[in-house]
């Protein structure tokens, strides 16, 4: 795609830009006291298409990056506390981690759930769950990130509806649910259903929010998990894209309209330890959205060209071997997401790579992202590395290996990336091509030709002994099942399967919107695996084609 | 007691009672090839009921394994005990192997199936004396039919199609699909045609490529005069829809072969050829012995051969 | 001299891996099949979301000489015990080896359990390769 006929926005657009912008009340300068600009170089500039440079012309001097740290584990009250603990300490949002059965649709009391119930995130299996959850949380003022895929539609129903009950309209709630089901059959495996009936489940949603909650973005469309699987930071960005494209092209294809959805969708990215790598990819992200979505999907408010994302540090380059280092690995990462001009940043406690992280450990890795924030100066200056000779590369090249990977989805889908990630997902495409780059990290490492420092050198102090960890009480499996027991007991049988009814003869008829029902089930405290269920048996369920 | 503790006899004892872990074991031996080998195949000869033996094969990716997948689920209901032979490549570098067709079979324990997953190198004899083996081994055990399902490529499938009654070729949508079918020669072994991702753009399209050519050329009877014409099925195999209509055909298959006496001429002829695969082992083995440390002693080559094949065959 | 028999080929070693429950993550259990395969194995690789059953199952048919499973999500002191204890239902003497983020505190306790081998995550290949021939090794 050329840019060659673009009238490029000038520097007095954006100055006038930034003089309307509210600033923070913080001198601009350096420690040593020197002033410094806003922005260096010449247009475009932050804030100006196709955003390389940043989405806002005053970057962190407007707002910082929301600090939002992903907590859940054991029964919804713990995390309650842990919430309460995080906003106490200035964490900014709330980003809820759920256990495995709750993200592959299954309840506590479930075979499935044997040994899994509150371990690597909360429980939630019914309305109550939610209730407690959120307790004593205003949910009018906060913002919330549910980090949550195949299921997602009932676990938005269910904030929908304890929102209510507190008196928060649900047009007035903020937040992001993860809903990137794509990402699911290419990395992190937590689908139920097939690909194209959980594509409708996503445009339902969508275009449910898009009219009813303004404030709330129905799909993070998220590369960690790719990245994490051990993909390269190329394919992270490519794939990523080319899911957000087939939404895109989902929603369209639905007639949903580009300038109305495109300004919800998110994204979320990793932020591994190549540091300009990274921050070429997050450049690279921004330029390829805004440029896809102007030139391809006709998008003209330029609010639907943003790509806005989160960023987490890489969990999988923890190590285990003296954890303390992992502090150094996490710091480096996030200062790379701020000099990438993330949104909002989750970063990883150092004992990840033993277990759950403790509160202590939690509370370390929030203060490594304050420290990037208040102490080095980097936010003075929006896109500070914009000009310099490598980072422009990177970024160049960053999307030049994307565009490549877009090349050839479109020619698999005979010029729908939609139908070429399909495709993708069929053959094994993303899957392999994933499993080939992690193997050959791994071998590199194998082989010492990349070191990783108290792994294959530098392993003086991999003797010291284990740092606290964070056990989950055996307990807490039993008393979920006892909470799951009671809800049942109390709740309205005949409502329950009434609503479930509901939501098959919705599941079989493409043209209703599946929200409706599902907030109506919820509302019964029909549980979280029976909804899934009742979508099941219209829908089927996925299964793998392994590709090793 | 430990399987691998017992001896051959009593292994295939177990086996043909229809112990699983006896089974698994017994079809390990028969890979491995050599005496117990032997042993195995004499004791499971007498035992077998003429198991129905359908090839599965096809171009990677069009969906061999999830067809399979459908059909172990679909032949229990009836009152049939299907045995799966999955054939996947090794490593031609260090002769290991990643066997993941189960994943996409299901899980069918419990239903009386069996899946056993194969690697194409590292038999004794290669795969033409493993593969008649272990589906011998099904058959004594009351297996019926016995699946192998491999991928079309190669000599794999000259071995594996041999060991077949009736072998289906799974085609995908799309003209290059039946084109590269033609070329690696499985046109000419195809007894049922499916096509799989039946739903996808272009399912008609192939099935009238396929017609042209098999109005062009061979129809599988023509060995015996018959004039049978492989049918052609459009299957999902992602949702099963089809694989009643695909079985329906495979066993009308046998059918006919039964009507026409072709499937005794098939069977005396895959007889023929494993005792041929057997005698071709054993004696390249035995040459290879014949001239291990042989050194020049001033008789010409040919001679030596000649006296070294009047020593053998004394 | 006569025509003899064919040569008993030396085993090759199978290995069943599996990802017990529900837990997703496969990046550490797809290199460990690579490994394997790499050192001459032949892995039956199952994936994702397999149950106690459907593990025997595929030990039994497949004639395995080892099963490997991996556990990321802390589920290692419910779930290894529960597929030792499917083993011993089902008569299998089979060495059970667990990948994964075990805590050091557990490795005894899956130990005394009967796990044959542990492998913490990035293991290197020979470490791989090793418990899992000594396993094999061990019970043969």
């Amino acid at each position: 795609m050329s840019d060659d006929k673009q009238a490029w926005p000038s520097k007095s657009d954006w100055q006038r830009e930034y003089d309307a912008t509210r600033l923070r009340d913080v001198p601009f300068e350096t420690m040593s006291g020197v002033p410094v600009d806003p922005v260096y170089g010449d247009a475009p500039l932050p804030g100006q298409y196709p955003f390389t440079r940043g989405l806002h012309a005053a970057g962190y001097r407007s707002r910082l990056w929301t600090m939002r740290m992903f907590a859940g584990f054991g029964t919804a009250e713990d995390t309650n506390a842990r919430f309460k603990e995080i906003l106490r300490n200035g964490g900014t949002g709330l980003s809820t981690a759920f256990d495995m059965p709750t993200l592959m649709g299954y309840d506590s009391d479930s075979p499935w759930a044997l040994g899994e119930v509150g371990r690597a995130g909360v429980a939630v299996d019914t309305l109550r769950d939610m209730e407690d959850l959120y307790a004593d949380i205003d949910l009018g003022t906060v913002s919330t990130s549910m980090t949550i895929n195949g299921p997602a539609a009932a676990l938005l129903a269910m904030y929908i509806a304890v929102g209510e009950q507190g008196g928060v309209a649900k047009a007035d709630l903020a937040g992001t649910i993860q809903n990137d089901i794509l990402k699911e059959y290419q990395a992190q495996k937590e689908y139920i259903y097939p690909p194209r009936p959980s594509m409708r489940i996503v445009t339902d949603m969508i275009r449910y929010t898009s009219a009813e909650m303004p404030k709330w973005h129905p799909v993070s469309i998220s590369g960690y998990h790719i990245r994490e699987a051990g993909s390269t930071a190329g394919q992270e960005l490519a794939f990523t894209l080319a899911n957000g494209f087939a939404y895109v092209e989902a929603a369209l294809a639905e007639g949903q309209d580009v300038n109305q959805f495109g300004r919800r969708l998110s994204f979320f990215f990793n932020a591994h330890s190549d540091f300009f790598e990274e921050i070429g990819k997050f450049r690279a992200a921004r330029r390829i959205w805004a440029r896809w979505m102007k030139e391809r999907y006709g998008a003209t408010d330029e609010r639907a060209m943003m790509c806005r994302f989160h960023t987490q540090t890489a969990g999988v380059s923890l190590t285990a071997q003296q954890p303390e280092n992992n502090i150094a690995r996490v710091a480096i990462q996030a200062l790379s997401a701020a000099l990438g001009g993330t949104q909002s940043l989750h970063t990883d406690s150092f004992d990840e790579a033993l277990a759950l992280p403790t509160e202590k450990a939690a509370r370390i890795a929030l203060r490594t992202q304050q420290v990037v924030a208040h102490e080095t100066g980097v936010t003075n200056v929006a896109d500070p590395l914009g000009g310099a000779p490598y980072v422009e590369w990177m970024t160049d090249e960053m999307e030049r290996q994307a565009e490549a990977v877009f090349a050839h989805l479109d020619e698999l889908g005979n010029g729908s990336i939609l139908e070429g990630v399909y495709a993708g997902i069929d053959n094994g495409y993303f899957v392999g091509e994933i499993a080939d780059a992690s193997y050959r990290f791994e071998r590199e490492i194998n082989n010492d030709q990349r070191i990783i420092v108290g792994v294959n050198e530098f392993t003086d102090g991999n003797e010291d002994g284990e740092t606290n960890l964070l056990r989950i009480d055996h307990s807490v499996e039993e008393l979920q099942r006892k909470r799951l027991e009671a809800v049942k007991q109390e709740r309205d049988s005949a409502a329950v399967e009434a609503s479930l009814a509901a939501i098959r003869t919705a599941a079989a008829d493409p043209t209703v919107n599946l929200m409706p029902p599902i907030i109506d089930a919820v509302k019964t405290y029909a549980t979280e695996e029976e909804i899934s269920n009742a979508m099941r048996d219209v829908f089927g369920t996925y299964v793998e084609q392994a590709i090793v | 007691m430990s399987v691998k503790r017992l001896s051959v006899p009593e292994l295939v004892g177990r086996a043909l009672e229809g112990n699983r872990r006896a089974i698994g074991r017994m079809l390990t031996l028969i890979e491995r090839g050599g005496e117990p080998a032997d042993e195995i195949t004499d004791l499971t000869h007498p035992a077998t009921n003429g198991a129905h033996v359908v090839g599965i094969t096809g171009a990677p990716g069009a969906g061999k394994s999830t067809l399979t997948g459908q059909l172990i689920r679909h032949l229990p209901t009836l009152g049939l005990k299907p045995a799966v032979l999955a054939v996947d490549p090794s490593s031609p570098l260090t002769g290991g192997a990643i066997l993941g067709d189960r994943v996409r079979m299901d899980d069918v324990a419990g239903d009386g199936g069996f899946i056993r997953s194969v690697a194409t190198r590292g038999h004794a004899g290669g795969l033409a004396l493993s593969v008649p083996g272990s589906v011998r081994a099904f058959d004594a055990c009351g297996f019926d039919p016995v699946l192998i399902e491999t991928v079309g490529v190669g000599q794999v499938e000259v071995d594996v199609a041999g060991a077949a009654d009736t072998t289906v070729v799974v085609v995908n949508p799309g003209w290059g699909d039946a084109v590269q079918a033609n070329k690696a020669g499985l046109l000419e072994v195809a007894d049922v045609f499916v096509i799989n991702k039946a739903d996808r753009d272009g399912a008609n399209d192939t099935r009238r490529d396929l017609e042209l050519m098999l109005d062009l050329s061979h129809v599988s009877g023509h060995e015996d005069g018959t004039g049978y014409r492989p049918p052609i099925l459009m299957t999902t195999a992602t949702d099963g829809s089809g694989v009643e209509a695909m079985w329906e055909a495979v066993t009308a298959h046998r059918t006919h072969l039964e009507a026409t006496g072709s499937l005794e001429r098939r069977r005396a002829a895959r007889f023929r050829y494993e005792v041929a695969s057997r005698l071709t082992t054993r004696m390249e083995r035995s040459i290879t012995r014949s001239v291990d440390g042989l050194t020049p002693d001033g008789r010409s080559p040919a001679t030596v051969a000649a006296d070294l094949a009047a020593d053998l065959l004394a | 001299m006569a025509i003899e028999s064919t040569d008993t080929e030396q085993p090759t070693i199978r290995v069943v891996l599996a990802k017990l429950g529900l837990d997703g993550h496969d990046r550490g259990i797809k290199v460990v099949a690579r490994i394997l395969r790499d050192a001459g194995m032949e892995v039956i690789y199952l994936g994702l979301r397999q149950t106690t059953a459907s593990i025997v199952a595929a030990a039994e048919e497949e004639d395995a000489d080892a099963i490997g499973l991996s556990m990321h999500n802390a589920g290692h002191l419910a779930l290894a015990p529960s597929m030792l204890a499917a083993l011993d239902d089902a008569d299998l003497d089979i060495p059970l080896i667990i990948g994964g983020i075990i805590p050091e505190a557990d490795i005894p306790v899956l130990e005394d359990a009967g796990v044959a081998a542990i492998l913490g995550p990035g293991a290197p290949a020979e470490e791989v390769v090793a418990a899992v021939r000594g396993a094999v090794a061990a019970r043969a």
